[in-house]
């Protein structure tokens, strides 16, 4: 397909997600207003009497009418402002700017983590069914789904931090003793990399091995269990017991034929596993005091703080967005049916 | 697989997990801390650094206490186990090095000491001391309710009269003026820095000030991460009071408790601050750890009962309700011990001290044979509400009163309410029949507990109480002095009718509990609730 093509493609697809983001955006600000709470009654504080809630009712722009409230908001989002999170006392887009690299960067830790674990596993469970590899497979991937994040976090914590002493204090992204490197990605690892600061690399790798290590063993499961049934369906159909009849290799088979064909279902998994995981690494970033937007906009939420609650639903929408374009595009890569009927 | 193996690999697993606690007996690693730098880690978040901003959280005024002088201050006295507390009824001076008080009690006339400056160097002078009591009042919200307690409530009161005479004119004489001058409220700007960066539409350097302390205070603010941390560095100069012992404090926000708690039991943090009464409990008998518990003055954790409730409207119904609480069951489960038991007093009140504690105790007869005497002998249906983000004592508090109640045949239906309403619903509609309510006053005296909690409309008087010979008592009381000869007879009678007519039943003086890593000295109690960390010195 030529890059004329598939530019274009990429293009629809990014105009095609505009209504579905408005639509969003609509539908989070009638909800988030729709919530009991008056955030206006909250922020004012301690011992406010009538006068001083309506103030703050006022400073908020809470007093105007919903469709003024609206109009507002979408001529603030025009010019690139997405308010104030009173919550934090910060600009939303300071915190976006700052929680959702920190989530990412664990997030992504740890799906490249579990898919260095998963999909090996997965394939050598496939190849040698019921044998103690199968089992090891079976048992870790109902371990790692059936126990919840915050008591894997809280087990790991105790027994590597609290009884060891192995991990660092569980006290954020970085010890108190440095300073975070310069701003290029948001990502620490990356970002020490990149100022050549080796001892920073190390510290914030330190800080992040048992939050991944949690992460990862929730989204082992659904990875190394795709992985085993796309492998299990590939090896027995028509075309791999021809190429085993034809002569070819063992490992030629296993790779060129049979795994890229099972790569389709492990693509589709990882976007779902990403997009869940994602927000649902809130109760790991309490647990390891991550600042991320997990936490970020259930603190928000609970408190009904509107303008962060809606930017954080607007950058996940458009990180969906993003991520659906993207599993699109590895699906031609690897499948070169998909596509074809333009 | 076969049996015996998996058995064999079963085995094994479980003696290795079983042996995981014993490694506890590691030699715990040594902490490379510069004994000059605390760390002090809480469950909050700081929201702003300027306490008088819209929308500033409590947690906040922290950097008010820590980073900026006022004209007063508390002083220090010794509590009876042995910890520290601030003491109201001995005003010392901090930014004032004196005042006095004109006869008739109306004009504090305060001499600001010579030799303080700003962080930037710029002396601090009485005009510095205007415009910052003028913006306390004037930019609305909490801050400007708390300043209107003392009875400061408009710039007029406030004049310089030379740059070291700063004098304030009361509308009559009040004892609590002077007190709220040591709050966390009436800080001292450096005037010139703000004004340099303000604007027509924001007069009163809100932006700037909100990320920018411009103080005298003992430490300045080195580094803000919003979410993550704040570091304290201290200012060498501090003219105000002795310098403090730590060179260095970083706050860290670490939202889990049980984060915490590991932090503070490991030794990889100095403090943990307000932590709940069973960590306190527990971590009291840990080497290593040393944990103050100190009861919150002017606080009572207690029951309401609204009067617009058709039952309620009975006193006898609402002292039966006080005769059926199983108040030593919920001190053990709620308050898992920590705290001042209010209830099993006398029946006569015979002092002053508040809180004190109600004649009620756990008496079914009492409580049968009183509510059978009303209509509602045979009982009768109520929601029993309390607010969610205060759960950990009040769900099972509201439980042991649902059981107590029921033993009397009331039925109370538990409601739970988010803390997002609950100031709504509770403090501002006051429409909840039976609640659970935790108000403390900031200045000490029972007249201005009673104040906020006894006369109608008022914000804590959330059980719609109105009864005008308290409310009279209430309005004559509040400003007199301790000394006057009217003071002590009055509060007298506030609390028996306050017991009498017992429409807020009080269950226990609840305590703020911090735990430091040994050898930690100088922590003082303050009715703010937050960590003063200008007296602590390193081990």
């Amino acid at each position: 397909m030529s890059l004329g093509v598939k530019s274009r493609r990429v293009l629809n697809r990014l105009l095609q997600a505009v209504p579905t983001i408005f639509g969003i955006l609509v539908v989070c600000f009638l909800l988030t207003r729709a919530l009991p709470g008056d955030p206006a009654a909250y922020f004012a504080g301690d011992m406010a009497d009538e006068a001083s809630i309506e103030q703050v009712r006022e400073n908020l722009g809470l007093n105007q009418s919903m469709p003024m409230q609206f109009v507002s908001y979408v001529s603030d989002l025009a010019q690139g402002d997405l308010g104030v999170a009173i919550s934090t006392g910060q600009t939303v887009t300071q915190e976006l700017a700052k929680r959702l690299p920190a989530s990412l960067e664990l997030t992504l830790a740890a799906l490249l983590l579990s898919l260095v674990i998963a999909i090996p596993l997965g394939v050598l469970a496939a190849t040698r069914p019921n044998t103690w590899v199968d089992h090891l497979c079976r048992f870790l991937v109902t371990a790692g789904v059936s126990l919840p994040t915050f008591f894997t976090g809280l087990a790991l914590l105790y027994v590597f931090y609290y009884l060891l002493g192995w991990a660092p204090p569980p006290i954020g992204r970085l010890d108190m003793m440095f300073l975070p490197p310069e701003t290029v990605t948001g990502f620490y690892t990356i970002d020490s990399l990149i100022a050549g600061d080796w001892a920073l690399f190390k510290a914030s790798l330190a800080q992040m091995a048992l939050p991944v290590i949690t992460l990862a063993l929730f989204t082992l499961a659904p990875i190394a269990r795709m992985t085993r049934a796309a492998m299990l369906q590939t090896l027995s159909s028509d075309y791999v017991r021809t190429a085993r009849a034809a002569g070819l290799s063992g490992r030629r088979v296993l790779v060129t034929y049979a795994f890229r064909n099972a790569l389709l279902p492990v693509v589709t998994t990882l976007g779902m596993v990403f997009s869940f995981v994602l927000g649902a690494n809130v109760l790991v970033e309490k647990v390891f005091a991550w600042p991320g937007i997990g936490s970020f906009a259930v603190e928000a939420l609970v408190v009904s703080d509107y303008a962060a609650v809606q930017g954080f639903v607007l950058s996940m929408a458009l990180l969906f967005v993003s991520l659906n374009l993207l599993i699109d595009l590895a699906y031609t890569l690897i499948d070169p049916r998909v596509g074809e009927e333009e | 697989m076969n049996r015996r193996s998996f058995l064999k690999g079963a085995t094994t697993l479980s003696v290795g997990a079983s042996l995981l606690p014993l490694t506890q007996l590691l030699p715990r690693a040594a902490q490379a801390a510069a004994n000059e730098t605390a760390v002090v880690v809480f469950g909050g978040t700081i929201n702003s650094l300027d306490i008088h901003r819209s929308g500033t959280n409590r947690a906040s005024y922290q950097v008010a206490i820590n980073c900026y002088d006022r004209l007063v201050s508390f002083g220090t006295k010794n509590m009876p186990d042995g910890s520290l507390s601030y003491d109201f009824d001995n005003v010392q001076p901090e930014m004032a090095e004196s005042w006095d008080i004109s006869e008739n009690g109306t004009v504090m006339t305060f001499k600001i000491r010579e030799g303080a400056t700003f962080w930037d160097g710029k002396p601090v002078t009485a005009h510095d001391v205007k415009w910052s009591l003028d913006r306390a009042v004037s930019l609305g919200g909490f801050p400007t309710v708390q300043m209107r307690a003392g009875r400061l409530e408009s710039p007029d009161q406030f004049k310089a009269l030379d740059d070291r005479t700063f004098q304030i004119t009361l509308p009559f004489p009040s004892k609590l003026a002077l007190p709220d001058l040591a709050t966390p409220i009436p800080i001292i700007i450096n005037s010139e820095a703000a004004k340099a960066n303000a604007s027509p539409d924001d007069p009163w350097a809100t932006e700037y000030l909100h990320r920018n302390p411009a103080g005298s205070g003992a430490f300045k603010v080195s580094r803000w991460n919003a979410g993550e941390q704040l570091v304290y560095e201290r200012n060498d100069d501090w003219a105000c009071g002795p310098q403090p012992g730590y060179q260095r404090v970083i706050l860290r926000e670490v939202p889990a408790q049980s984060t915490r708690r590991a932090l503070i039991e490991r030794g990889s943090v100095t403090a943990s601050q307000d932590i709940p009464n069973k960590d306190a409990k527990e971590l009291a008998e840990k080497d290593g750890v040393k944990v103050i518990t100190t009861p919150i003055e002017n606080c009572i954790y207690s029951l309401c009962t609204n009067l617009d409730f058709e039952p309620f409207k009975d006193k006898r119904v609402r002292q039966a309700i006080a005769w059926s609480i199983p108040y030593e069951a919920i001190f053990e489960q709620a308050a898992y011990g920590q705290g001042v038991p209010m209830w099993g007093g006398s029946n006569e009140v015979t002092s002053i001290a508040w809180p004190q504690k109600s004649p009620y105790e756990e008496n079914l007869e009492k409580a049968r044979a009183l509510l059978a005497q009303t209509d509602y002998k045979d009982g009768f249906e109520v929601p029993l509400s309390f607010n969610l983000s205060v759960a950990d004592w009040a769900e099972p508090t509201a439980l042991l009163i649902q059981q107590g109640l029921a033993k009397i045949g009331i039925t109370a239906t538990i409601e739970k309410i988010p803390g997002a309403n609950w100031r709504t619903i509770a403090l501002v509609e006051k429409k909840l029949p039976l609640h659970l309510e935790n108000f403390g006053g900031w200045l000490n005296t029972p007249d201005y507990y009673f104040f906020w909690a006894y006369i109608k409309g008022n914000l804590f008087n959330s059980y719609n109480y109105d009864n005008p010979e308290m409310t009279g008592l209430i309005e004559k009381t509040l400003d007199m002095a301790v000394t006057d000869p009217a003071y002590a007879p009055n509060v007298t009678r506030m609390i028996e009718l306050a017991f009498d007519d017992i429409p807020r039943i009080p269950l226990w003086q609840p305590t703020l509990n911090v735990a430091f890593k040994e050898g930690v000295e100088g922590y003082e109690y303050w009715f703010h609730r937050q960590m003063d960390i200008r007296p602590l010195k390193p081990a």
